[in-house]
């Protein structure tokens, strides 16, 4: 089985959210990268447990430039066999998607993993775009992936519940929560993954559809107010007549 | 402007379904509604209440397979002529909107919080960072597609009911099998809660969920939990709110014993009102929240229950 593992970066989720250049950038100083956390926890942690039941290879591809390659390095540790660098700075989910999918044509996946979201754009977009450029299916939001032969079967979340869904090879899923543990690397995955294969592919030339303009930082909560905890009516009586949502 | 706006419907239309033709109405334009899912026609027809024109039905795609329902929406743009392209960013949306984009070559703004700017092209406020802070995307393409978060629009309702129309979407064969749809009796969905209770380690184990849940009763809230509280099987998974759980965005979002690490904030900060039950004065949740409580929960939310029970009671 041929799987393969598309991953970001995010800024590592305690950081502190701020912006530059007139609110047109997001500001780097003193951000950490991590690997997005639902690629690295769940997509890439699932593929390497169904390539070790199952056999076979797993690749990440990654479109970003060479600063990224700390992150893709930390992914070879946890398991990947080798990896791909798509070498742009990524635009929009659009663009991004569609660079992974100019590669993976060439390459005939069985499976596509991709993480339920990026932690910094919250899009949810770049599953979706790669599943119909190459005319696949796509399930999105799977919190359980299980492979025999050319079947898959997944569970996923649906409004109000989960759902028990089959379908066949190949095929592109999105991993949310549920789906593996993390895997912290250990010193062999840490120097193996040192020599392992990275290849650096040029962009394909694709437009954007979208691009961020502008950003800004939510108005100021008003300072908390403190209700004594033995003067529940009152809470009750503000949450009516104040705040006017019971 | 044609808009087109897609909605799945169970018996009854949701909240989403209305949140979203009204969204379009406050954009304006010639307003259609292509809509899957079981209800019937005299439910549909009150979309047109909302701002719909016209509504389209095509009852035989499911919208359990995201390709179906591409197909479908994509033929009902081609007939309608539709240049905006809007639905409700919920699970369906989230595999359809992206498939939607490459198929029509639109660009697709995913959690819009407003209404576009059209004063210099085509600009929509959108949530980023999981809430921390929000951008301006602008769409470069002539057809566009947006994905409004839930809860960002009140419904309204101003016009009259409209027609209803069948309509073959041409959704060819499904390629997602269901094998199992499992769903709890009852349960509010946490994503569709308006108000939400929700607790974390501060409550010492899964026995003590009892004064949690109580509460919730009381007020016909949705039940919720730090991802700790999953983790260690405390509470089902489905619970789990914030930055790698569900993103939830209620009128009212009631914690207790929850510290309010970053990374659960971000889940939660586009509730309306947050009140926070902690015994620790420092806990960082009491800067996000609009109310606070300094107290045991075991003695704080019991005492909070009665209060609700005894004001619902003076209501009637
Ligand atoms: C990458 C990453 C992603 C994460 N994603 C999430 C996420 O999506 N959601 C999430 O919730 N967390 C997430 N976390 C974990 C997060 O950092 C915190 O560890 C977690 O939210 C803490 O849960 P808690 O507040 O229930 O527990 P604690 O931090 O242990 O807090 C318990 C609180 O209860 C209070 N307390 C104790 N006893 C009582 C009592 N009797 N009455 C009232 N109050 C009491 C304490 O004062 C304390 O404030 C993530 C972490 C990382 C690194
Ligand atoms: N620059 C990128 N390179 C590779 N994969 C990406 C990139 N951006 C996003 N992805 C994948 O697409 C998923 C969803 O991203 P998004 O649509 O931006 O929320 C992520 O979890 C990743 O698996």
């Amino acid at each position: 089985m041929k799987i393969l593992v598309c991953i970001s970066k995010s800024p590592d989720t305690t950081s502190k959210i701020a912006f530059t250049d007139g609110n047109k950038q997001f500001d780097e100083n003193g951000v950490q990268y991590i690997v997005n956390p639902y690629d690295e926890w769940y997509a890439l942690v699932r593929g390497l447990e169904l390539k070790e039941t199952l056999g076979g290879t797993l690749t990440i591809v990654t479109v970003g430039n060479a600063a990224d390659e700390a992150i893709i390095r930390k992914a070879l540790a946890i398991g990947a066999d080798d990896a791909v660098r798509i070498d742009m700075e990524p635009k929009d989910a659009f663009n991004v998607a569609m660079q992974i999918a100019e590669y993976a044509k060439s390459n005939a996946f069985d499976l596509i993993l991709t993480g339920k979201e990026t932690i910094n754009y919250n899009g949810s977009q770049v599953a979706g775009m790669i599943a119909e450029a190459l005319d696949l299916p796509l399930v999105s939001l799977a919190t359980k992936l299980d492979v025999n032969g050319s079947t898959a079967t997944m569970e996923r979340e649906i409004v109000g519940g989960v759902q028990v869904v089959e379908a066949n090879l190949p095929l592109v899923v999105s991993c949310a929560k549920g789906m593996a543990e993390q895997r912290i690397p250990n010193m062999r995955g840490i120097m193996a993954a040192r020599t392992k294969p990275l290849t650096v592919v040029a962009p394909a030339a694709i437009d954007e559809l979208t691009s961020y303009v502008e950003y800004g930082l939510p108005a100021a909560k008003s300072a908390v107010k403190m209700i004594d905890p033995n003067n529940m009516d009152e809470l009750v009586a503000l949450l009516h007549n104040e705040a006017k949502v019971i | 402007m044609n808009i087109l706006v897609y909605i799945n419907t169970s018996n009854a239309l949701a909240k989403s379904a209305l949140e979203v033709v009204t969204y379009a109405s406050k954009i304006g334009g010639n307003i259609t509604v292509v809509a899957t899912g079981a209800a019937d026609d005299a439910t549909l027809a009150k979309l047109g209440e909302y701002g719909a024109q016209k509504v389209l039905v095509d009852r035989s795609a499911s919208a359990e397979d995201a390709q179906q329902i591409t197909r479908l929406i994509a033929k009902a743009a081609d007939t309608t002529g539709a240049e905006l392209i809007i639905f409700s960013h919920d699970l369906v949306a989230k595999a359809v909107a992206p498939r939607l984009s490459v198929r029509l070559k639109a660009g697709l703004i995913s959690g819009a919080v407003d209404v576009p700017n059209t004063a210099n092209g085509f600009v929509v406020k959108v949530n980023v960072f999981s809430g921390k802070a929000y951008g301006q995307v602008a769409v470069t393409s002539a057809k566009k597609i947006i994905s409004l978060l839930p809860n960002s629009f009140q419904p309204a309702a101003t016009g009259a009911a409209c027609g209803v129309e069948a309509f073959d979407g041409a959704v060819g064969a499904a390629a997602i099998k269901v094998v199992e749809t499992k769903k709890p009796e009852g349960a509010i969905p946490l994503p569709e809660a308006e108000l939400v209770v929700s607790a974390g380690r501060g409550m010492k184990g899964p026995e003590n969920w009892g004064m949690v849940e109580d509460l919730a009763s009381a007020l016909g809230a949705a039940t919720a939990c730090s991802r700790p509280v999953a983790d260690i099987g405390w509470r089902p998974h489905h619970e789990h709110v914030g930055q790698t759980g569900v993103a939830i965005r209620p009128n009212l979002y009631i914690a207790a014993g929850i510290s309010g690490a970053i990374q659960h904030l971000a889940g939660v900060n586009g509730s309306k009102v947050i009140v926070v039950i902690n015994t620790d004065p420092e806990a960082p949740f009491f800067k996000a929240a609009d109310y606070g409580v300094v107290g045991d929960a075991f003695d704080v939310l019991p005492k909070f229950t009665e209060a609700v029970k005894k004001f619902r009671a003076s209501q009637h």
